[in-house]
């Protein structure tokens, strides 16, 4: 089930549509990636999301119906750009705004007790945001964020700021959050967190939707069956033994093995491959060369752009 | 409704506890009862002569004004128009003038000097009269008694009956003789005062507001809160609780004020002679009555005539009820449409240094009433007057300043209506470039680019 929907969502700025019929579905209980380009559009999704901003077209659903004033009680949002009062000590700060998200101030005081001491902050409390590092602010913020327990989190390049031991334990809780039952909606250009973190993506670019779905299924169609092959005992030119249709992206070697990347046709198979090689050659190792999130990143936004170079816009 | 509350809460316990504000609140009265009581403490040190030209046409006072160390009395008896002309060089004071009333007792009298009449000086002169007439009267009342078991005095209503408040004008005559009305009335201060607090309350606490909202940009704090609440919420949320640290500075003002001068005029009060009141002596010369009286005797009136009893005493004379109604009303919408338009400019600047551009057209109004203020008093029923009385963005200052001198209710009404108007259309338009504004980082903003704010949906 889709925890929550957005439908033909356009929102129009004074001379810039900032999104442009976008639809996404974010299903429950999953990692959803916002990806794209800076000024993409990204930020005005989400904040179209959490009700900063309203849509001029769409329609959003958050748990199948329409999405409500005092949904935002049920969302935690950790935007881009963060920050805290300085003046204001830690406790009385994630206090106030714990009691914004809609909790009494026993609870959230409970609440904070607890979290407080999983992230071993306790002696936090009475300090005032000024006199924290970046990176321990970061942990306040990501705290206020989640103390609701709301059912859908957006985090918005939730590592910026973080030291790597920080930003993996971050990761961990992100993953934890999700165990537990959480929804979360997470924008970021770290491509590598995206494939650890990520179940479900929408690309972004230009205002539009240009990629949707699952990690899996999107890599699967990104394929293009290219193989990378380490052999041994043949010298020469590979190309010449193998099929005409079969096409070597690059050769190169090393001081034991020699390496070659093969694209093949559609339909051969991988089989094929090593077929047209054994008599030749001695393989010592045969992978297929998956495209990763970076990669589809760049290029469908590349081959986007050089669409809408041709297709004069509106 | 609540998380409003939560946002005034947190407003307004961050500022109040801040050190600035603890150190503003005890400098402030410490300042507000220096210029009270120095001018003061100086008056009552100055012994220079002066002298006052008495014409009386009831002849009731005569000889009854005496003379003292730094105070001359001396009676004319030619006619008031010549004495004016000679006024100017004649060297007095000032001159008194006593009309005949057309029944009973005078009640009134003119003082005309250069300059303005030294307070303790037109106290006295109060004060003799006030005596004088009371005496008179009294002794017709005793005149009329016929005291008899079965019909025993009313002492109150005798006191009462006579007591009798005299109405000093202060009119000022210039160099050629003629006539313009003296400002040092007591009720056009008091407009002049009130309209000067809205000023500075304005001024400190929209500023206030206004950098608050560039904290919350600055520190980046402002999109998480505004995924809890409303813009709109936050932003009204900010202005009432500035505003109640602002009425909570201003109490404890009042009251720290109050408290120091009343300590420090007590100190200096001397107990002059001869300023035993007719009461008291009414009560002495009747020992029959004067069992009844005892319960009377515990407010004994005309006490020294020094400054805070003038300053008491013509407060008597000013319409409490309007004045502090509409003080209320025009320093409270005032106040809140100003903040919104403050807000706005918060909302709309990265930081304080860029606020420049929007500041003057906002505070712009501001100033025009308090420098245009000069000249309503002069002319506080022109049309100048009336303008700036009922254009929101001045009115809260400048009918204050009107109010004293009395003003049609039908104005004061439509002023009201207006500002209240001005109020939620200032608010409106400034929610619009709030709710955008907070949300901008690192764009330089014109006039243009707002005017594209408030148009958005």
């Amino acid at each position: 089930m889709d925890l929550f929907i957005a439908r033909n969502v356009s929102k129009q700025f004074a001379n810039h549509k900032a999104l442009d019929d976008v639809s996404i579905s974010v299903p429950e209980g999953t990692i959803f990636g916002l990806l794209g380009p800076n000024g993409a559009g990204k930020t005005t999704l989400i904040r179209i999301i959490n009700q900063i901003i309203a849509p001029d077209e769409g329609e959003l659903i958050f748990e199948g119906r329409n999405l409500q004033p005092n949904d935002i009680a049920r969302i935690g949002y950790l935007p881009e750009e963060r920050g805290l009062y300085k003046k204001m000590t830690v406790g009385e700060q994630s206090l106030y705004l714990a009691q914004l998200k809609g909790l009494s101030k026993a609870e959230a005081k409970k609440k904070l007790n607890y979290w407080f001491e999983k992230f071993e902050i306790k002696g936090w409390w009475n300090k005032k945001v000024e006199e924290l590092s970046k990176g321990m602010q970061q942990k306040v913020q990501f705290l206020v964020t989640i103390i609701h327990e709301p059912k859908l989190l957006i985090f918005d390049e939730p590592f910026s700021g973080f030291d790597p031991i920080n930003a993996n334990m971050l990761k961990e809780e992100i993953i934890s959050l999700k165990q537990k039952g959480a929804t979360i909606i997470f924008s970021t250009h770290n491509m590598s967190s995206v494939e650890e973190l990520c179940d479900h993506i929408a690309l972004i670019n230009r205002s539009k939707v240009i990629l949707n779905g699952l990690v899996r299924e999107i890599k699967k169609t990104f394929k293009t069956n290219t193989f990378e092959v380490s052999y041994n005992s043949f010298d020469g030119a590979l190309e010449p033994l193998l099929p005409s249709t079969f096409s070597v992206l690059s050769e190169s070697h090393d001081a034991d093995h020699r390496h070659a990347r093969i694209r093949l046709p559609k339909e051969s198979t991988p089989n094929d491959l090593l077929k047209a090689m054994i008599p030749h050659a001695t393989i010592y190792s045969f992978t297929e060369l998956i495209p990763d999130m970076n990669d589809i990143f760049i290029q469908a936004v590349t081959s986007q752009n050089a669409q809408t170079l041709t297709t004069p816009l509106r | 409704m609540n998380k409003v509350l939560l946002i005034i809460q947190r407003e307004y316990l961050t500022r109040v506890k801040k050190r600035s504000f603890i150190i503003m609140t005890i400098l402030g009265p410490l300042l507000m009862a220096a210029i009270v009581v120095v001018p003061m403490f100086l008056a009552t040190r100055n012994n220079e002569l002066k002298t006052v030209a008495v014409i009386d046409e009831t002849g009731i006072f005569f000889e009854k004004f005496k003379d003292s160390d730094d105070l001359k009395f001396h009676y004319l008896v030619s006619d008031l128009a010549s004495a004016k002309a000679g006024f100017t060089k004649s060297g007095d004071h000032a001159l008194l003038y006593i009309p005949k009333p057309s029944v009973s007792l005078p009640s009134n009298a003119i003082l005309y000097a250069s300059g303005n009449v030294n307070i303790n000086v037109k106290s006295y002169i109060r004060n003799v009269m006030s005596k004088q007439v009371e005496e008179l009267k009294l002794e017709a009342k005793l005149n009329d008694l016929q005291p008899d078991k079965a019909n025993p005095i009313a002492v109150d209503d005798i006191l009462r009956s006579i007591k009798t408040n005299i109405d000093i004008t202060t009119l000022k005559i210039g160099e050629n003789g003629k006539e313009e009305k003296s400002y040092t009335e007591i009720s056009m201060v008091l407009g002049m005062f009130a309209g000067i607090l809205i000023y500075f309350f304005i001024f400190m606490f929209g500023s206030q507001v206004m950098r608050g909202v560039i904290e919350e940009k600055t520190s980046r704090i402002v999109e998480v809160i505004i995924s809890s609440v409303k813009p709109f919420q936050l932003m009204m949320g900010k202005i009432i609780g500035v505003g109640l640290v602002g009425l909570t500075q201003f109490l404890l003002w009042v009251v720290l004020t109050f408290v120091i001068i009343t300590a420090v005029t007590t100190t200096m009060t001397r107990n002059s002679a001869g300023k035993q009141s007719v009461s008291e002596q009414f009560i002495k010369q009747n020992p029959a009555i004067s069992q009844q009286a005892q319960a009377l005797a515990v407010e004994p009136k005309g006490q020294s005539d020094n400054g805070v009893n003038e300053v008491m005493e013509a407060l008597n004379t000013v319409n409490f009820p309007v004045m502090i109604g509409s003080f209320l009303f025009f320093f409270l919408f005032g106040y809140l449409m100003y903040g919104s338009l403050f807000a706005a400019i918060g909302g709309a600047v990265d930081s304080e240094a860029d606020t420049q551009q929007f500041m003057l057209p906002v505070t712009m109004p501001l100033i025009l009433a308090i420098v245009i203020s000069q000249y309503i008093i002069q002319d506080p029923g022109g049309p100048v007057a009336f303008w700036f009385s009922i254009f929101p963005l001045t009115s809260p200052v400048v009918m204050m300043i009107r109010i004293p001198f009395g003003v049609p209710t039908l104005e004061v009404a439509l002023s009201m209506v207006l500002l209240l108007l001005g109020f939620i259309g200032t608010t409106w338009m400034a929610a619009k470039i709030y709710r955008t504004g907070i949300l901008m980082y690192g764009k330089k903003v014109n006039y243009k680019e707002l005017w594209k704010w408030i148009r958005y949906k």
